[in-house]
């Protein structure tokens, strides 16, 4: 893919960066001085500016831009401008977490397994499943996959980044998932391909990064997250949390998916990817919650905390991409009176 | 000849997940191949996809097993 339109004064400084070479600092991002902490990052960006910003960020450590160096992934002035802004970013979901995971300590019962499903019970927004299964039309069917398509382009790419920093009993469980989701050894059936079928045959450009220029911030935040529990190994436990969760809130969706997909006659190959998640993650929600983070916090009790916070973190930037897609298609008055 | 020993985890209100790749013959006879490295069994008798679960034991708590 090529890198993306800038949105704003930091995107478009990012931007720059990348394709010219341009360095960095207080010239070219005018009125946000004092890297690597810009102060004034809030004040002088939008949230749609920073999402991107560090979006392309990331996208650097997956697969790049093709009109981009490769070289610029360990850049010292782009790490030091994301490092800001991942701090930026982590500080808001410790705050954004800390409600759910209050209430969730006041009822938990000290058994890992129990008390992870029970936090993925947790109502975090509305549900664009259950939208595509009663009311979507086909155009907003396309609006909601072209969102969902930023993420799907890579599906558990950043998780595996987890594998070298384990032990090697999380890490054969981690694979156990992993395998499964890389098509099992047959590249036809790696879910990032079959989801590219899907959209093919439903008439919705496959091309991986097709749709990140119409990406809202909400689902471009949503990505930024699980790339940076990823990239950090410090926020280990939290990766595998958010992995785990992810897991546990997507067999009963795609449910729903498969439902609202038939009945709007949506191609089989479409339907397909969702049927297959059914299956596919009522088995690793079992493997990720009891055997991956079961044999992760046997090893590291002292992380069990940060294990939650990246299962809350899941949960709530999917409520909150969600509630945003579902804005943006002119949904949201329906599902919020359900 | 050595046979790798079945390894099978009850989920406690929830599926049995065991190794695949495997091929379940039903109450019927009749026979399902997965060829997913892991499988999970439905084990409440809910699942739309049986003999695989489908995550629909999660909708009525208690009677999952």
């Amino acid at each position: 893919m090529r890198c993306p339109s800038a949105r704003g004064r930091l995107s478009s400084a990012v931007r720059d960066a990348l394709l010219h070479g341009r360095p960095l600092d207080e010239s070219t991002l005018p009125g946000l001085p004092g890297l690597p902490d810009l102060p004034d990052m809030r004040e002088a960006s939008t949230e749609d500016d920073r999402q991107l910003a560090l979006w392309m960020l990331f996208e650097l450590h997956h697969r790049g831009f093709e009109d981009v160096d490769d070289g610029a992934e360990w850049r010292a002035d782009l790490l030091t401008l994301r490092g800001s802004l991942e701090r930026d970013l982590e500080q808001r979901w410790r705050e954004r977490a800390a409600p759910l995971l209050r209430d969730h300590a006041a009822s938990a019962t000290g058994d890992l397994a129990t008390d992870f499903f029970a936090l993925c019970e947790a109502d975090t927004g509305p549900s664009v499943a259950r939208f595509v299964r009663r009311d979507a039309t086909t155009e907003q069917l396309h609006a909601v996959l072209r969102q969902r398509s930023v993420y799907h382009g890579k599906e558990q790419d950043a998780a595996m980044w987890a594998v070298p920093r384990l032990d090697d009993e999380p890490t054969a469980h981690l694979l156990a998932v992993a395998y499964d989701e890389y098509g099992n050894g047959s590249p036809r059936h790696v879910h990032s391909r079959v989801w590219a079928r899907g959209l093919r045959a439903a008439g919705v450009d496959d091309a991986y990064g097709a749709h990140v220029d119409e990406a809202l911030p909400e689902v471009l935040e949503q990505n930024n997250l699980m790339a940076m529990l990823g990239l950090q190994r410090r926020l280990l436990p939290a990766a595998l949390g958010h992995l785990a969760a992810f897991e546990v809130t997507s067999a009963l969706p795609s449910q729903e998916w498969v439902r609202g997909l038939e009945r709007l006659a949506a191609p089989e190959e479409l339907v397909g990817y969702f049927r297959e998640h059914v299956v596919a993650d009522s088995v690793h929600e079992q493997v990720a919650v009891r055997q991956l983070l079961g044999s992760y916090l046997a090893g590291a009790p002292e992380r069990r905390d940060d294990v939650l916070w990246g299962g809350a973190v899941c949960l709530l930037a999917e409520g909150r991409a969600g509630a945003a897609v579902l804005r943006a298609v002119g949904a949201e008055d329906r599902e919020a009176a359900a | 000849m050595s046979r790798e020993r079945a390894e099978v985890l009850l989920c406690p209100a929830g599926p049995m997940v065991l190794r695949g790749p495997v091929t379940v013959e039903d109450e019927d006879g009749v026979a399902y191949t997965s060829e997913r490295s892991v499988v999970a069994l439905c084990r409440c008798g809910l699942s739309a996809q049986r003999p695989w679960c489908d995550g629909t034991h999660k909708r009525s708590p208690g009677s999952g097993s």
